[in-house]
């Protein structure tokens, strides 16, 4: 019985990583072929079934006018929307959540819970849906296709995810820290800036590793709201996807896009692995 | 506690958040009450017009609807089942459980858009290789041009891809269970299933709410695969309700249409998920 179960256990963890690493080893394989190996059939191991070539790779960093993608511009555009949206974010979202958990609102059947679903329900609203005002409104501003009317648009989404994970590690934390702390002659913002901040560092982490990822996979905002002179990093990649879709160098550029967020994966379990997600996430 | 400078903390954020989305949410409550589409694209004022026409006429919607429905409650019930699976399986006991809850947190890290061109290629009909693989066997399914297939590939995908959130979400509530209500049925010499049945899954079940709602809501905007893998086809076979909104709104410019659409849909969603959340709490929690 106990044996039965180990078995079935690891057969089903065998096939899971299979499932999960599959298209990873698929795109890594397709990206070192060229047009003539790709249109034979399916291949998987180079020199023996294929020729390997670098070509897929080489055109990333090629300027369109030379006939190559260039992912480097909508990669660093990529990074500077998500972090300075997640960093605005954090900060913004762990101040209301601090005052969510801490204090009570009152303003006539709006309370502190209400408050909280408000920040939280604006993950229920599809993109779509705020796509065409948000396109006006930019257009209105002079805001379209640059970076500052996507930071602006990304923060909407981010806060949400902020507020949730800070509200839940707030009420986490005991209340006597800050009680001791103005008991010790602090104010309420040394009290904040002193002790309450330094102990919810693994919160603030977490909440901007989830920025972090949502931000950077985002693709629907960036594909309505920017057109040629701010492209981010998804809307290129996906671009690729025409009708004469060059399987190398997309299978290239999305193992490259991959990359930096493999890293959150290790901070995200050694968190989980600590005891400090559960805090952070329920 | 309570001190007079609360506001100082809270407001920043609320107010940045409503700044941002103030206009877009009026607008899209006037727009709905406007004819504004390509021939006419102005603010006139038609009433209920839109409303009327959606409610009467259009049974493309309320069909994208019944299949959102379908396709976000199929895939994060897979969701979960495989995703409590799998949080049990590296929670206790098991070599190299480090690596793997790594290796099962990867795919949610990836941006969709971009792992969906690869999975188109991976069921490409004659190239890729699943059909390479199932040849041996004779079949060569047409994943994306069938009606039947092209949900199934859609369910796989967003499977693949959203199956370590609720892993994540669960794991992280699996870590935190306190340790006595375990010893206390090992002592009343509980196996490994009633122990699952008595304790692990109703001390679960606040977190495992928790996780299937977040993972409806953001299942509901399934847009970005549907747009790459099969552009809602094939006819309207994988047509969810944003996808729908986005071909009116932004294909077809009916743009006081789309947002009635966009603003009957979101009522529509916040109602039901509050109802699915009442349902769920007291399926889950009233059991004993």
């Amino acid at each position: 019985m106990q044996n039965l179960y180990t078995f079935l256990k690891y057969g089903f963890i065998c096939i899971w990583s299979m499932f999960v690493v599959a298209p990873f080893l698929w795109a890594l394989s397709t990206s070192f072929k060229d047009f003539q190996s790709v249109t034979s059939g399916a291949t998987y191991i180079p020199w023996l079934q294929f020729e390997p070539t670098l070509e897929g790779w080489r055109v990333l960093w090629r300027t369109p006018a030379n006939g190559g993608v260039d992912i480097v511009e909508p990669y660093f555009n990529s990074i500077i929307v998500t972090c300075s949206a997640s960093l605005i974010s954090i900060l913004l979202g762990t101040l209301a959540a601090y005052a969510l958990s801490r204090f009570t609102f009152k303003a006539g059947f709006i309370k502190n819970n209400d408050i909280t679903f408000f920040f939280i329900s604006q993950r229920i609203m599809p993109p779509v849906v705020l796509s065409i005002p948000f396109f006006i409104m930019l257009g209105y501003l002079g805001l379209l296709d640059s970076l500052v009317g996507l930071i602006m648009v990304y923060i909407v989404l981010l806060m949400p995810i902020a507020v949730w994970i800070m509200v839940d590690f707030f009420n986490k934390v005991p209340r006597e820290i800050d009680e001791t702390a103005l008991i010790d002659g602090c104010n309420p913002y040394q009290a904040f800036l002193k002790v309450v901040l330094p102990n919810s560092i693994p919160g603030m982490i977490v909440a901007g590793m989830f920025c972090l990822i949502f931000g950077w996979t985002d693709f629907f905002f960036a594909f309505i709201l920017t057109f040629t002179e701010v492209q981010l990093l998804p809307v290129r990649i996906v671009a690729l996807n025409s009708s004469i879709t060059p399987w190398w160098s997309l299978s290239a550029s999305a193992l490259i896009s991959v990359a930096p967020l493999i890293v959150v994966a290790f901070i995200v379990e050694r968190f989980l692995s600590k005891g400090n997600l559960s805090g952070a996430l329920k | 506690m309570n001190f007079r400078h609360k506001h100082i903390f809270l407001l920043p954020g609320l107010l940045v958040l409503i700044g941002i989305l103030i206009f877009p949410i009026l607008f899209t409550i006037r727009l709905s009450l406007s004819s504004w589409d390509s021939f006419y694209p102005g603010l006139d004022f038609i009433g209920v017009e839109n409303y009327v026409r959606l409610f009467t006429e259009d049974q493309r919607f309320w069909e994208s609807f019944f299949r959102l429905s379908f396709l976000s409650l199929t895939t994060v019930f897979l969701q979960y089942v495989l995703g409590f699976s799998l949080a049990l399986m590296v929670w206790r006991d098991l070599a190299f459980k480090r690596f793997f809850r790594v290796l099962f947190l990867i795919p949610m890290m990836t941006t969709p858009v971009i792992m969906t061109v690869i999975w188109k290629t991976v069921f490409h009909e004659s190239l890729g290789p699943v059909n390479d693989f199932l040849s041996l066997f004779e079949i060569t399914p047409l994943w994306l041009s069938d009606e039947t297939l092209a949900k199934a590939t859609v369910i796989i995908v967003e499977t693949w891809q959203w199956t370590p959130f609720m892993f994540l979400l669960l794991l992280a509530g699996l870590l935190s269970l306190p340790e006595e209500a375990f010893l206390a049925a090992s002592i009343d010499g509980a196996g490994p299933v009633r122990k699952f049945i008595y304790v692990t899954f109703p001390l679960m079940a606040p977190i495992s709410i928790g996780a299937i709602i977040i993972r409806l809501i953001e299942a509901s905007k399934i847009m970005d695969t549907i747009y790459v893998l099969t552009s809602g086809g094939p006819g309207t076979a994988t047509e969810t309700s944003s996808f729908y909104i986005f071909i009116k709104g932004l294909r077809e410019f009916q743009m006081g249409y789309s947002a009635a659409l966009s603003f009957t849909y979101l009522v529509i969603m916040i109602v039901s998920l509050t109802l699915i959340a009442k349902v769920l709490v007291r399926v889950m929690i009233k059991q004993d």
